[in-house]
C-alpha cells in the first residue's frame, strides 16, 4: 500500500515513532488530520474533484457555443455556467491545489516537523468542503447560480437571486479558509526552518509561497469587504454600489481588482516555484541567478498592487490614470522576463532528460510565454480598449493560468508524485498527457486570440455566424482537453495511489536537489522529528 | 509596416485555412459583413477612423516585437534542448550566476517597454480628447437595448430606442441562425454624418453596458449613475457594427450596434425628416382645445411644475403669490398671465418657456377655471405660440 492511502506498516524504522502520537486510521486519519501531509493529500485530491466539476461547466460552455444558435442551455443558464467555471477553478482549483502543495513540500524543503499550527491547517482544509458544496449546491436554488460573471461586478449583483447570498457566503468561508493557510504557511516558514537553512538558502517553491502566502494575506480580506458591501447593499438598504442610491459601481470594480490582480500572481507565483525547482533537476545544473529570482519574485508581487486598473481602461479613465497603469504593467514583463531567461540559462549547457515533470515544466515556460506575451499586448491602453472583454482576454487568461498554474501543478505531480507514493509513474502514459494536453489546450484557445481580435464578445451565449468555425476548433479542443484529464487521473493518479508501479527511491531523481529526496518514499508519516543537522548549502542531511 | 502585416495576415491565414478544412462541412453558408464580422476575421475590422487605425499600427509594432523576441529566446531555449541533451553526451556546465548578465537581462526588457510605451502615450492622450465635438450624442444602455439621444449639433433633441430584430432573436432561440447580419440587426440605427467628430456621451439605466464599434477603435462603459464620454470620426460612409461588450445579464448577447454613416447632406435630409416624424408624434400647437380636456391636462403640468410653490391649494407660500382670486389669473387680458409664464417675475417665479406651447396653454386655463377663479377663460396654444414671437 502506498503513502497516500495508508502509512503503515511500511517503512519500520519511522513506525517505532508513531504509536507514541496514536495516529488515527479510518475516517477519523482524515477528519481529525493535523499531519501536513495528510492535509496535503486532502487539498490535492479536493482541488482535482473541483477541477473536474469546473471543467464539466467548461464543457457545456463549448458545447454550447460549438455552434451559433441556441442549442442546449438558455442565456441565463448560460451565464450562470461562466460565472461558476470562472469561481470554482480560481477558488476551488487552482488555489487549494497550490496550498496542497506546500502543505506536503513546504516541512519536507525546509527540515521541518509539520506545519506551525496543524490544528489550523485542519480548520482551513475541512472550511473549504462546505463552502464548495454551497457554491456548488448554488444551481439549485431558486432563480440557479449567480450569473453575473466570476468579477461579480454591481450592479449586476444586485439583480440576482438568492443564490448570490449562497455565493458570496462562500466565498466567506473559502477566503477565510486561505488566510488560515496562508498564516501558517508564512509562519512555517520563518519560524520552522531547520538549523543552516537560511532563507536565501530555502528552495525557491518556499520562497514564492512565501511571497504569496503575504499577498494571501494582503487581499483576501479586501475581496472579503468588496463582497460584504454587495451584501448589505442587497439586503440592508446601504448603497456602496448602487447607483440608484448614490453608490458608485466603478469603485466596486476598483476594489475587486485591487484583489483580482495580486490574486493573479497567487495563482503563477507558485507555479514559478515549482518549476524553478523541476528545471535544474532535469538540467542536471544548479539554479542560474537564485538571488535574482527571489528579487524578481519579490517585485512582481509588489508591482501586482500597483496596476489593477488596467482590467478598467473601457470604464472611461482620466487620461493619466490609463497612462499610470499601462506603464507600471508593462513593467511587470521586465521581472517576469528575468524569470524565463533564468529558467533558460539554467538548461543552458546542462545535461538534459525529459521525463513527464520536465516536459511539463518545458511546456509550461513556452506556452506560459506566450500568454505573458499577449498580456504585454493587452497592457497597450488603446490596443486594449479594442480587446477589453472579447475572447482575446479569455484566451490570455486561459494561457497564463491553464498552461501556466495548471501545468506547474502537473510538472509537480510527476516531480514529488513519487515521494508522496512511493511508485513511479508510468512514464509512457505521463508522456501522452502532457503531448495530448498542449496539443488540445491550443487546438482550444489559440483560434480564440483570432475571435477576440475580430471582436466577438466573452460571455456571449450566441454569436453571429462570421465566428462559427474557430468557436467549432476551440469546442472539439476543449472536449479533447478534458478527456485527457480524464485519462490523467484514471492511468497516471489512481495506479500511483493504489500503489501500482515501479517502486521509488528516496532520490529517483538524478539531478534532484533538496531536503524531500533525504527522506525514504513514500515519505514516512513523521519526518524530520528532530531537527536534521544540513551541508554548506542546505541541500543534504549529514547527521 | 505593412509588408510585414500582410504577411502576419497571410501565414495566419494558411495555418487557420489548413485546421479549417475539417470544418468545411459544418460551415453554414455565411458572408463577410461589411463594418461587421468576416467570415474567420484574423485581425482587428478594418479601420474606418484615425484611432483604429492607430490601434491596429500600435497592435502590430508590439506583436511583432513580442514574436522577434519570444522567437529569439525560445530558438534559445530549443537549441538548447536539442543539443544539451544527455543522450548526447552532454556534460553539465558548472556556471549558475552572473550579475552582468542579470543586469543586462534587466535593462533591456525595460528599454524595449519604454519604446512600447512612447507611440501607445500619444494614441492615449488624441483618444481622450473629447473636446470641440461637431455632433454630441448620448447613449443609455438599458437592458437590453441602446437608447440614443442627440444632445448638441445638427439633428439636437432628436431621440430613439434602437433593439435587436425580434426575428434573430427567434432565430437564436430555434438554434437556426441564418444571415450575414444575424444577431446585428437592429430596428432603428445610430446615424451619424461622415467626417464629423461625434462625442458620445455614455450612461445606463439598470446595470453596466459597454458601448463597442470596433471599425471605429471605440469601447466604453455605460455606467449608470455617471456619465463617460468617447469620440470618433468615421471617414468612410457605410454600416458598422458592434456589440454590447459587458455583462448586463440574461439577454447580453442580443443588443447588438448598429451606426450608420451617412453623408452630410444624407445626414441633413435623415434630420429633418425625424424632425417632421417627432414633431407628427408631438401635440400640435394649432389644435383647438374644449375647457374641460384643457384644464384636465394643465391639472397635471400644474401639478408637475407648479405645485411645489403655489401648492396644490394655488394659496402660495410665504414670497410666492397665490393664484386662487389672484388680480392676473382674473384678468380679461389672458396676455398678462402669459407672459407671467414665459418671462418670470420678481426673480421669484422662473420662465417657464421650456414647457410646449400646449403646455403652457394648458396650465394657464387650468389655473384660471379653478379654486375659486371661474372665468371661464380658454388660452389656445396659438395663442402662445403668438405670445412667443
Amino acid at each position: 500500500m502506498s503513502a497516500v492511502l495508508d502509512h503503515h506498516g511500511d517503512h519500520g524504522h519511522a513506525h517505532d515513532h508513531d504509536h507514541d502520537h496514536g495516529a488515527p486510521h479510518g475516517w477519523r486519519r482524515w477528519l481529525y488530520a493535523t499531519n501536513h501531509k495528510d492535509i496535503g493529500t486532502l487539498y490535492l485530491l479536493f482541488s482535482f474533484s473541483m477541477l473536474m466539476v469546473g471543467g464539466v461547466l467548461a464543457l457545456a460552455i463549448r458545447a454550447e457555443l460549438f455552434q451559433p444558435g441556441l442549442q442546449f442551455v438558455n442565456p441565463q443558464l448560460f451565464n450562470q455556467l461562466t460565472t461558476m467555471h470562472g469561481l470554482i477553478m480560481v477558488f476551488g482549483a487552482i488555489m487549494p491545489a497550490f496550498v496542497g502543495f506546500a502543505n506536503w513540500m513546504i516541512p519536507l524543503q525546509i527540515g521541518a516537523a509539520d506545519m506551525a499550527f496543524a490544528r489550523m491547517n485542519n480548520l482551513s482544509f475541512w472550511l473549504m468542503i462546505p463552502a464548495a458544496i454551497t457554491l456548488v449546491s448554488s444551481f439549485f436554488m431558486p432563480g440557479g447560480a449567480p450569473a453575473a460573471g466570476w468579477t461579480l461586478y454591481a450592479p449586476l449583483t444586485l439583480q440576482m437571486g438568492p443564490s448570490m447570498d449562497a455565493g458570496i457566503f462562500a466565498m466567506h468561508i473559502l477566503g477565510a479558509s486561505s488566510i488560515m493557510g496562508s498564516i501558517n504557511i508564512v509562519v512555517t516558514i520563518l519560524n520552522m526552518r531547520a538549523p543552516g537553512m537560511t532563507l536565501m538558502k530555502m528552495p525557491l517553491f518556499c520562497w514564492t509561497w512565501l511571497i504569496t502566502a503575504y499577498l494571501l494575506i494582503a487581499v483576501m480580506p479586501v475581496l472579503a469587504g468588496a463582497i460584504t458591501m454587495t451584501l448589505t447593499d442587497r439586503h440592508f438598504g446601504t448603497s456602496f454600489f448602487n447607483p440608484a442610491g448614490g453608490g458608485d459601481p466603478v469603485m466596486y470594480q476598483h476594489i475587486f481588482w485591487f484583489f483580482g490582480h495580486p490574486e493573479v500572481y497567487i495563482m503563477i507565483l507558485p507555479a514559478f516555484g515549482i518549476v524553478s525547482a523541476i528545471i535544474p533537476a532535469f538540467a542536471r545544473k544548479r539554479l542560474f541567478g537564485y538571488t535574482s529570482m527571489v528579487y524578481a519574485t519579490a517585485s512582481i508581487a509588489i508591482l501586482s498592487f500597483m496596476v489593477w486598473a488596467h482590467h478598467m481602461f473601457t470604464t472611461g479613465m482620466p487620461v493619466t490614470g490609463q497612462l499610470f497603469f499601462m506603464y507600471a504593467t508593462m513593467l511587470i514583463a521586465v521581472p517576469t522576463g528575468v524569470k524565463i531567461f533564468n529558467w533558460i540559462a539554467t538548461m543552458w549547457r546542462g545535461s538534459m532528460t525529459f521525463e513527464t515533470p520536465m516536459l511539463f515544466a518545458v511546456g509550461f515556460i513556452f506556452v506560459f510565454t506566450m500568454g505573458g506575451f499577449t498580456g504585454l499586448i493587452l497592457s497597450v491602453a488603446p490596443v486594449d480598449i479594442q480587446m477589453q472583454d472579447t475572447y482575446y482576454v479569455v484566451a490570455h487568461f486561459h494561457y497564463v493560468l491553464v498552461a501556466g498554474s495548471l501545468y506547474a501543478m502537473f510538472a509537480g505531480v510527476y516531480y514529488w508524485g513519487p515521494k508522496w507514493t512511493g511508485v513511479m509513474y508510468n512514464e509512457t502514459r505521463g508522456k501522452i498527457h502532457f503531448w495530448g494536453s498542449l496539443i488540445f489546450f491550443n487546438v482550444t484557445f489559440f483560434p480564440m486570440h483570432f475571435l477576440g481580435l475580430a471582436g466577438m464578445p466573452r460571455r456571449y451565449a450566441d454569436y453571429p455566424m462570421q465566428f462559427a468555425d474557430f468557436n467549432a476548433i476551440a469546442s472539439v479542443g476543449a472536449f479533447g482537453f478534458g478527456l485527457m484529464q480524464v485519462y490523467f487521473f484514471f492511468f497516471v493518479v489512481l495506479p500511483m495511489m493504489r500503489g501500482k508501479g515501479e517502486r521509488a527511491s528516496a532520490k529517483p531523481w538524478e539531478g534532484a536537489e533538496g531536503l524531500e529526496w533525504e527522506v525514504p518514499s513514500p515519505a514516512p508519516f513523521h519526518t524530520f522529528e528532530t531537527p536534521p543537522k544540513l551541508n554548506a548549502s542546505a541541500t543534504k542531511v549529514i547527521a | 509596416m505593412n509588408k510585414m502585416k500582410s504577411f502576419c495576415v497571410k501565414a495566419c491565414q494558411a495555418v487557420a485555412g489548413l485546421g479549417l478544412l475539417m470544418f468545411t462541412k459544418l460551415a453554414m453558408a455565411v458572408n463577410d459583413l461589411p463594418g461587421g464580422p468576416a467570415v474567420n476575421q484574423l485581425d482587428f475590422h478594418p479601420a474606418v477612423t484615425k484611432i483604429a487605425e492607430e490601434q491596429a499600427w500600435l497592435h502590430y509594432f508590439t506583436m511583432i516585437i513580442c514574436v522577434v523576441i519570444f522567437v529569439g529566446v525560445f530558438g534559445v531555449m530549443f537549441y538548447s534542448i536539442l543539443a544539451h541533451r544527455k543522450s548526447k553526451g552532454a556534460k553539465p556546465a558548472n556556471f549558475h550566476e552572473s550579475t552582468t548578465v542579470e543586469i543586462i537581462w534587466t535593462i533591456v526588457p525595460f528599454i524595449i517597454v519604454i519604446m512600447m510605451a512612447l507611440p501607445a502615450t500619444k494614441v492615449v492622450v488624441a483618444m481622450k480628447d473629447t473636446s470641440s465635438a461637431d455632433l454630441t450624442i448620448k447613449v443609455t444602455g438599458m437592458q437590453w437595448k441602446w437608447g440614443y439621444d442627440y444632445l448638441k449639433g445638427e439633428g439636437e433633441g432628436l431621440g430613439f430606442v434602437s433593439t435587436l430584430d425580434a426575428a434573430q432573436r427567434q432565430m437564436s432561440d430555434a438554434g437556426e441562425p441564418s444571415g450575414d447580419d444575424y444577431l446585428l440587426k437592429v430596428d432603428n440605427p445610430l446615424v451619424v454624418p461622415v467626417d464629423k467628430k461625434v462625442r458620445i456621451i455614455t450612461t445606463a439605466n439598470d446595470v453596466i453596458h459597454a458601448f463597442a464599434v470596433p471599425s471605429f477603435g471605440i469601447k466604453q462603459d455605460a455606467i449608470p449613475g455617471f456619465v463617460r464620454d468617447t469620440w470618433f470620426r468615421a471617414e468612410k460612409v457605410g454600416d458598422y457594427h458592434g456589440q454590447c461588450q459587458e455583462l448586463c445579464g440574461k439577454e447580453h448577447a442580443y443588443m447588438p450596434i448598429h451606426v450608420k454613416v451617412v453623408s452630410q447632406a444624407d445626414y441633413t435630409k435623415w434630420v429633418e425628416a425625424q424632425q417632421v416624424a417627432m414633431a407628427a408624434k408631438a401635440d400640435d400647437p394649432t389644435k383647438v382645445w374644449e375647457l374641460a380636456d384643457l384644464t384636465a391636462r394643465g391639472e397635471k403640468v400644474y401639478n408637475a411644475n407648479c405645485a411645489a410653490c403655489h401648492q396644490a391649494s394655488g394659496k402660495g407660500a410665504g414670497a410666492v403669490k397665490a393664484l386662487d382670486g389672484a388680480a392676473v389669473v382674473l384678468d380679461a387680458d389672458k396676455t398678462k398671465e402669459i407672459m407671467v409664464l414665459l418671462n418670470g417675475q420678481n426673480n421669484i417665479m422662473p420662465a417657464w418657456k421650456q414647457l410646449s406651447d400646449t403646455e403652457i396653454a394648458a396650465v394657464i386655463t387650468y389655473t384660471k377655471n379653478n379654486w375659486s377663479n371661474k372665468t371661464g377663460q380658454v388660452v389656445q396654444p396659438a395663442e402662445i405660440l403668438a405670445a412667443r414671437n
